[in-house]
């Protein structure tokens, strides 16, 4: 719940960067950090709206309309960030990091093993959503660092985006060790690992812990899934797509798999999940005046973020 | 003087159900009890939280609905000459379980209990009749007094045992004696099976034979007799859910028009259908939507737009939806902007992105209109609620909780600062306690009583006529 007396807004302690009266090469750097700033509170907001969708925690099915509407939220992200070229700039980092990765067919079997995944699932190749892989490991950070060229506003972003939202994402949890190794900072005590935490019981402490919680999260997240219709079977993802990310089955990561409950085939990859979204959705947002306009309000999201 | 200004509370909560009558076994009986006058309400079970509020149409009985599907009614007091001051005091009624927790096998997840809405029918005989529903059944319930029974049979005897046929040695006929009064609630319909979303509305026609019930893709119409066939009139689910981008979040039936119903959605947007037009009303006659403000507009701009409840107008001529920051309220004749809009909570603009984090974006409150249709009510955070006088165009922010209310004492208005310098008695945004929200409130069809809902209890407020 949202506590009495919170703690003060940074956004608060983070006005306008520099004012009148600097020179040239002062203000456009400024402006390069507003920019960064701004592309990586966007980035929280994408990644805690598919941890929202994620954490299906309650042993009832979840409500239809919260997750309808965080879907949609995760859509405009998207849009945007196509229009932006941001979201091709992520895609190639993420290639990259995932050709890097070292990954087994152990991890795969472990993961479905955790996942209780149904046979027909079994050993098949289905990708990694892209925002977990996004905000955890080496080559999202140097994405995130090459965005924040600036430095000094980017230096509270990097420690923390990255890593926060993953230690409470099911499919995280035994994944490969290489995975494991680059989230160094994932104590990082803000508001949103503590409640989610609370509710689904993910926390850093003790692998141990994390397979209990995330077989009692996937469990109720098959639960949970199984409520909604079966739908149609998803049309064969891209095989290039599904090489990448062949390492992990989470399937139950996929939007469509929220929305609809089964995952009884393998799913589209992540790139394809949006990219549906997006050929569905509404028009894309204008980017130009609409973005500068909630820079006021993504500044909330770092205060979350930098947490306590 | 406007009535705002002596809104007078006599403060209930949900104090120990009547002892009469009561379907309901010992153990939750005294649950309530050791729950109700708890100071803080945070130890309170949360089966107690009042899930919905609902006068009946005569406004003689209150009936709220709970989390652990418990209902309880209560009754309005007759007016006494000798005491005129106690001015009809609400006292508990009936209380019963109406709906127990469920398993669904199929799909191994636990199925609610919660009460989502009652709804009352209006009395035609001695009894009562209410609807009730959780997230997947909507039952009819009838609650009526027994005040005579029938003694002397002669086949049991006075405790309910069977005598023995050879020990009878003379017959007699039972007479009926009176009895302390009792309370019954007996479930008559129950209409299941029919929703595979949950349900978040029911609505009962004006013809008193049909009603609605609504979940998040389908309307489905039924005959108040008949519990094994509904028809299903709305249907906006896709054929590929991948495609779903928006959902039914509230629909009623117009007060005096038997064939117009509306529904709303998630995206802001509220639809008028004619039944007599086609069977399946997926096409709407009006369509009721407000242009979005380019100078708002941010990632949560949807969500925010996102209808929680929608109400007509007592007279017909207008509805009401309320959304997260605003109420509207809308003339059924012009279909692109409500007549006029009402800031519940503006200052909370700023703070969308922490509210989307904790989930306070998505709560959902309700709205309602006063007997005459001058006034209109809503819910926020720290045990808030709202009134908008639409004559006067003055609003009034009040309070719901026991610190501020001693029974008798008139209710202070409220302030929320909004920045600059706090005033005494003003209460800073940063200090509002969003888990205290008041979603649920009702209003008395003809005179100035409100029942507002504050987590696990009840407050009635009347407005004290000098």
């Amino acid at each position: 719940m949202f506590p009495k007396g919170t703690k003060r807004k940074f956004s608060d302690s983070r006005e306008e960067p520099v004012a009148g009266g600097e020179d040239v090469n002062q203000s456009s750097l400024a402006a390069v950090r507003m920019l960064s700033s701004y592309s990586l509170q966007r980035q929280s907001l994408l990644d805690m709206s598919l941890i929202k969708l994620q954490l299906c925690h309650m042993l009832v099915e979840p409500n239809l309309c919260r997750s309808v509407l965080i879907a949609n939220t995760v859509r405009q992200i998207q849009e945007e960030m196509t229009q932006d070229g941001t979201w091709q700039i992520m895609t190639q980092a993420l290639s990259a990091a995932n050709a890097a990765a070292q990954c087994s067919a152990d991890r795969l079997v472990a993961t479905e093993v955790l996942c209780r995944q149904t046979e027909a699932a079994q050993g098949e190749q289905v990708p990694k959503p892209f925002p977990v892989v996004g905000s955890e490991g080496c080559p999202a950070k140097e994405v995130l660092e090459e965005e924040a060229a600036a430095a000094e506003v980017g230096m509270t972003m990097s420690t923390v985006s990255p890593q926060a939202p993953t230690s409470y994402l099911p499919g995280t949890f035994g994944m490969d060790p290489c995975w494991e190794e680059e989230e160094t900072g994932e104590d990082d005590d803000d508001e949103e690992e503590e409640e989610d935490s609370e509710e689904c019981g993910s926390g850093s402490e003790g692998e141990e812990r994390e397979r209990d919680s995330l077989v009692e999260d996937t469990r109720t997240a098959e639960q949970v899934f199984g409520t909604f219709e079966i739908k149609n079977p998803a049309p064969s993802p891209d095989p290039a797509l599904e090489e990448l990310f062949s390492d992990v089955d989470a399937s139950y990561y996929d939007l469509d798999t929220v929305l609809t409950g089964m995952q009884s085939v393998p799913k589209m990859g992540p790139y394809d999940l949006l990219e549906s979204l997006s050929s569905h959705g509404p028009s894309p947002l204008s980017s130009s005046t609409s973005c500068r306009s909630d820079l006021n309000e993504l500044d909330h999201i770092m205060e979350i973020i930098v947490g306590s | 003087p406007p009535i705002l200004s002596r809104l007078n509370p006599s403060r209930w909560s949900c104090g120990p159900p009547a002892a009469e009558g009561n379907v309901q076994d010992e153990e939750s009986d005294t649950r309530k009890i050791n729950n109700s006058f708890l100071r803080d309400h945070n130890y309170a079970t949360e089966a107690d939280i009042i899930s919905t509020v609902e006068f009946n149409p005569s406004g003689e009985l209150l009936a709220t609905g709970d989390k652990g599907g418990r209902v309880v009614v209560f009754q309005r007091e007759q007016e006494t000459k000798s005491e005129p001051q106690r001015r009809g005091e609400y006292n508990v009624y009936s209380t019963f379980q109406s709906h127990d927790p469920e398993f669904d096998y199929l799909k191994s997840l636990e199925i609610e209990e919660k009460i989502n809405k009652i709804r009352w029918l209006p009395q035609q005989n001695a009894a009562y009749f209410l609807l009730s529903t959780n997230d997947k059944t909507v039952k009819l319930w009838k609650i009526s007094e027994r005040d005579r029974r029938p003694e002397g049979y002669n086949l049991k005897d006075e405790d309910g045992r069977i005598r023995d046929p050879s020990t009878i040695t003379s017959l007699r006929v039972p007479v009926l004696q009176n009895t302390d009064l009792m309370v019954e609630a007996t479930a008559r319909r129950v209409f299941s099976n029919a929703h595979t979303y949950h349900i978040n509305s029911i609505s009962v026609n004006s013809d008193l034979q049909t009603y609605i019930s609504t979940d998040d893709l389908r309307v489905n119409l039924w005959n108040l007799e008949i519990t094994d066939q509904s028809f299903n009139i709305v249907d906006i689910k896709p054929c590929n859910m991948e495609d779903l981008t928006e959902v039914i979040t509230a629909a009623e039936f117009h007060p005096q028009q038997c064939n117009t119903l509306a529904y709303s959605s998630s995206r802001g947007s509220v639809r008028l259908c004619d039944m007599r037009k086609q069977a399946l009303c997926d096409t709407h006659c009006k369509f009721f939507e407000e242009p979005e403000d380019p100078s708002t507009r941010s990632f949560f701009s949807e969500i925010i737009s996102s209808i929680s409840d929608i109400k007509f107008s007592h007279s017909g001529r207008f509805l009401m939806t309320r959304d997260y920051l605003t109420v509207k309220v809308w003339d059924l004749n012009m279909e692109t902007r409500p007549v006029q809009t009402y800031q519940v909570h503006d200052y909370l603009r700023g703070k969308l992105c922490s509210l989307y984090e904790n989930d306070c974006i998505f709560d959902k409150f309700e709205c309602v209109w006063n007997g005459s249709d001058s006034v209109i009510m809503t819910g926020s955070y720290n045990n808030f609620f709202r009134m908008f006088d639409r004559n006067t165009k003055k609003d009034v922010t009040l309070e719901a909780s026991r610190e501020n209310s001693k029974p008798r004492a008139i209710l202070k208005p409220r302030k929320v600062c909004v920045g600059g310098k706090r005033r005494k008695d003003e209460v800073t945004v940063d200090s509002l306690d969003f888990s205290k929200k008041i979603l649920h409130s009702a209003w008395h069809p003809q005179e100035n009583i409100i029942a507002v809902a504050a987590s696990n209890n009840l407050y009635i407020f009347q407005d004290k006529v000098t």
